[in-house]
């Protein structure tokens, strides 16, 4: 029976994931534009919030995946911190880019729906602040990345930086529901997500969500790849200067 | 397109920037992959062609 | 270990070893604040606990990127880590020389800056316990980043941007503390999370930060 780790062979998992890549695009393709324009489209105007409820198709699956992509990132830190297997590593940093672009449209949407319900294009709510604090985190991790040379050196310390800034990440979120508990009760962007949702809104939502899921995948393939390649190509220009 | 009544900025706007991210890490991503490629292609070539 | 923490206490005291440095720029940015809000006090008062914490963490950070790389750049480091000492202590000690050189100076020159922004009388306790307390965390959390960069050359600006997110909880709770004994309410809450925030890190940042600094000493 073949092992999840025979993937950790840098090849293995090159020729594996090329080959799914373009059905996993289409997919991500069909899913997305179909549950953006059924929802877009086909669905009905919430009693409350008008149209705006059209942007829970985008803000749901965006907030979802910029927090399971760090989480992701956080399991493949560990594997690469007990196995050392370097595709793990790269992967991570492969996912990072991705997970902020999407908390930056978690934030964008965050914001431009609750501009009606709050009457400012940014309110200090605590989940928008924690989702802020979390690009800043992501940041981090990408600009730690670019900073160091040797790879090994750079996959050793963004997985600690990984590791201790989910500590704090949660830590943070406790810290924002703390600071900000008096305001915004009630017009909180997450009771909207705490009640149940009209399955009219939701069918739509979860196609958007698979939609978004299989972006990720089909994007860190592709970036895992690279990485893979580039490392590679470092390898091979650094033998070059010693010969 | 529906009526988005008087929220349509707001609705246009959010799926406007959001679209266009996504578009973007996807254009930007299948861009630096083939640059790669390539880049790593020649390196191979080289070593081949030297070694 | 002693050896080590009065080593590093007298270095940053002698000429060009940075202790004045945070304690000039905490008041220097207390003084900045006036000049960017309007000079009313009322406005002062009230935005006193938190502008002081910030420039208070702000200060802080520093003198973070000295902390080890001075020692990497003449060598002393690798001694350090092959001497019998545990890295996880070298690393609590220099947090703890750090604290001593800027946080502590900070939590005591507090009181006057505080005047500076009018903040109220009942505040003052509350600002220099909450200070007291936190400012060991900022102290330990800002080893870490300083092990992680210290390899960079000019790591300065990427140490900011990787500590500042992870001093947030310690902000959050410290300058709740402050605000909250200025406006004579009850603080016990903040300052138990604040006082765990300090304690935790402490227990378990060293560890994390030695991992580090082994990783960067290869």
């Amino acid at each position: 029976m073949a092992s999840l780790w025979e993937y950790a062979n840098p090849l293995k998992f090159m020729r594996t994931t090329e080959r799914i890549l373009p059905a996993v695009s289409v997919l991500a393709a069909l899913c997305l534009v179909g549950g953006l324009v059924w929802g877009f489209f086909f669905t009905p105007d919430d009693f409350r919030q008008g149209s705006t409820v059209k942007i829970f198709y985008i803000h749901v699956p965006s907030a979802m995946m910029a927090i399971n992509i760090w989480v992701m990132m956080l399991i493949t830190s560990l594997v690469w911190i007990i196995r050392r297997h370097h595709v793990s590593a790269l992967a991570a940093r492969a996912a990072a880019p991705i997970g902020a672009v999407m908390t930056v449209i978690a934030l964008f949407t965050g914001a431009i729906w609750g501009q009606p319900m709050w009457g400012t294009w940014w309110a200090w709510d605590p989940r928008l602040t924690s989702f802020l604090i979390l690009f800043l985190f992501y940041l981090g991790y990408i600009a730690l990345w670019a900073a160091i040379e040797d790879d090994d050196t750079a996959a050793d310390l963004t997985s600690v930086l990984c590791l201790v800034g989910s500590i704090f990440a949660v830590l943070s979120r406790y810290a924002v529901n703390f600071w900000n508990q008096g305001l915004h009760q009630g017009a909180s962007l997450s009771l909207d997500k705490e009640e149940n949702v009209a399955d009219v809104f939701w069918y739509p939502a979860l196609v958007c969500i698979a939609g978004f899921i299989l972006l990720f995948v089909a994007l860190v393939i592709l970036r895992t790849n690279t990485e893979i390649r580039a490392r590679r190509m470092r390898a091979l220009l650094s033998r070059e200067r010693e010969a | 397109m529906p009526d988005l009544g008087k929220y349509a900025f707001e609705v246009l706007s959010a799926y406007g920037v959001s679209l266009a991210l996504i578009v973007g890490i996807i254009v930007a991503s299948i861009a630096r992959a083939r640059r790669v490629k390539a880049e790593l292609e020649n390196v191979e070539q080289r070593r081949r062609g030297n070694g | 270990m002693i050896a080590l923490l009065a080593r590093d206490l007298r270095l940053a005291f002698r000429a060009g070893g940075g202790f004045g440095l945070g304690l000039s720029f905490f008041l220097i940015v207390v003084v900045l604040v006036p000049f960017g809000v309007g000079p009313e006090t009322g406005l002062l008062g009230k935005i006193a606990p938190g502008v002081l914490w910030v420039a208070a963490l702000l200060a802080c950070l520093l003198s973070l990127d000295r902390m080890f790389a001075l020692d990497h750049e003449d060598g002393s480091l690798d001694l350090l880590a092959t001497s019998p000492l545990p890295l996880e202590g070298v690393a609590a000690v220099k947090a703890l020389a750090h604290w001593l050189t800027t946080g502590l100076p900070l939590v005591l020159a507090a009181p006057v800056l505080a005047l500076l922004m009018n903040l109220p009388w009942q505040g003052y306790g509350a600002l220099m316990l909450s200070l007291m307390l936190g400012t060991p965390a900022l102290s330990v959390i800002g080893a870490f980043g300083a092990a992680l960069t210290v390899g960079i050359k000019r790591g300065g600006l990427l140490l900011s941007l990787l500590v500042l997110p992870l001093y947030v909880p310690t902000l959050i709770f410290g300058a709740d503390v402050a605000r909250r004994g200025a406006e004579g309410q009850d603080f016990a809450t903040p300052l138990m999370m604040l006082a765990g925030i300090s304690f935790g890190v402490l227990a378990l940042l060293p560890f994390a930060s030695a991992a580090v600094l082994r990783v960067n000493l290869r």
